[in-house]
């Protein structure tokens, strides 16, 4: 399990909160296109106990967190946002330039951004993880996949384990070159099945939650009428 | 009591009929876990919304393909956002419907589409009929324990 864990952990942000303990109640953004969706997944983080707020577009989610450039939108009430989940497939600016504006800023690289998608397309699931996000999820979103990430993001957002994270592309870089004198697993070399070879390399016990087969890294999951 | 038991059956078997006929996927069972006493109406109130949604979607869908020249991106556009809302409520029949209109969609095919759209229309139509039934189900059953004793 903390070997499952230390893949996905990023690194501490400079702005964390004083504090240091975990937040009592996580703030999620939460960025789709999609009325239906967008109720679905505030009912599902708001049941898992998150603050959300649900925005239509990337427009409207780098207005909210004060990246879009306005003089007259400061520090949006200084509430902080602890994950930024988004669909991938939206008019106007994807999923995809919205994690590359998040991740180009200052104040907001740190924070886990969760690509999700109805399309289980490899070398979208490869270009949105090795831009940064955290985790590609196959639409739709289920109650065990926040319960996921809000695991994930608690334990991130606690001091205790700093020295033992290890930023994710980093050890996969590593790993990656230890692995490749082993013999493949699998036939194809996307980064999807190196990262399947890395978790069954790893992972001591293969029912540990974050092995788990929702897990987007481990998972396409391949739907027959797709 | 005997009217409650029979109201709850009838409910009961309603609701797995449209499982077991294909109309509703797992999904839906999971919306129906997202709903308790704090939203009474979760379910009813995101169904609403997919109705609405593709209403507009299907409107959509049919002025587009009556163009002279169909911009095939756009009605694709159009079917993956029903198809995605169909998926996220668990109308299954619909989701694959719009699978098999994109592939037409991808090929412009303009018959293909066509077929589909009337396909995705009566899909569409037929559950929600069923769930509208499946809801008036229901509140005949809540409204029923509400005034039982027991």
């Amino acid at each position: 399990m903390a070997a499952a864990g230390e893949v996905l952990r990023p690194n501490l942000p400079e702005n964390v909160e004083v504090s240091g303990d975990s937040p009592s109640e996580l703030h999620v953004l939460a960025v789709d296109d999609s009325l239906v969706d967008r109720k679905v997944i505030e009912r599902l983080l708001k049941i898992s106990s998150c603050k959300v707020t649900a925005v239509e577009s990337g427009t409207r989610a780098l207005q909210f967190l004060g990246l879009d450039g306005e003089k007259n939108s400061v520090g949006f009430n200084g509430l902080k946002v602890n994950l930024i989940m988004t669909d991938y497939s939206m008019p106007g600016m994807t999923g995809y330039e919205l994690l590359k504006r998040i991740k180009e800023s200052a104040a907001f690289r740190e924070v886990p951004v969760v690509i999700m998608s109805s399309e289980n397309i490899l070398t979208r699931i490869d270009r949105c993880l090795e831009e940064g996000a955290e985790e590609f999820i196959v639409k739709p979103v289920k109650l065990s996949d926040v319960n996921r990430l809000k695991n994930f993001v608690m334990k991130g957002e606690g001091n205790d384990n700093q020295d033992k994270r290890l930023h994710k592309r980093k050890k996969l870089e590593d790993d990656n070159s230890t692995l490749s004198s082993l013999p493949p697993l699998f036939p194809s070399s996307s980064p999807v099945s190196r990262n399947l070879e890395l978790r069954q390399h790893r992972s001591a016990s293969p029912s540990s939650a974050l092995s788990s087969p929702r897990c987007s890294l481990k998972r396409p999951r391949l739907q027959l009428t797709d | 009591m005997a009217y409650l038991v029979q109201l709850q059956k009838q409910f009961d078997d309603y609701r797995a009929s449209l499982f077991n006929e294909g109309f509703l996927d797992d999904q839906f069972e999971q919306l129906q876990q997202l709903q308790d006493e704090s939203n009474p109406d979760f379910v009813v109130e995101v169904v609403s919304l997919f109705f609405q949604d593709s209403e507009r979607l299907l409107n959509e869908l049919a002025t587009s393909l009556d163009q002279q020249n169909t911009d095939y991106r756009k009605v694709d556009a159009h079917v993956h956002q029903l198809k995605g809302s169909s998926s996220s409520i668990g109308a299954q029949r619909v989701q694959r419907v719009c699978i098999a209109f994109r592939n037409f969609c991808e090929e412009q095919n303009t018959e293909g589409c066509l077929k589909c759209l009337q396909q995705v229309k009566h899909e569409y139509t037929l559950v929600k009929n069923k769930l509208e039934t499946l809801f008036k189900l229901e509140r005949q059953l809540l409204a029923a324990r509400g005034s039982s004793f027991v």
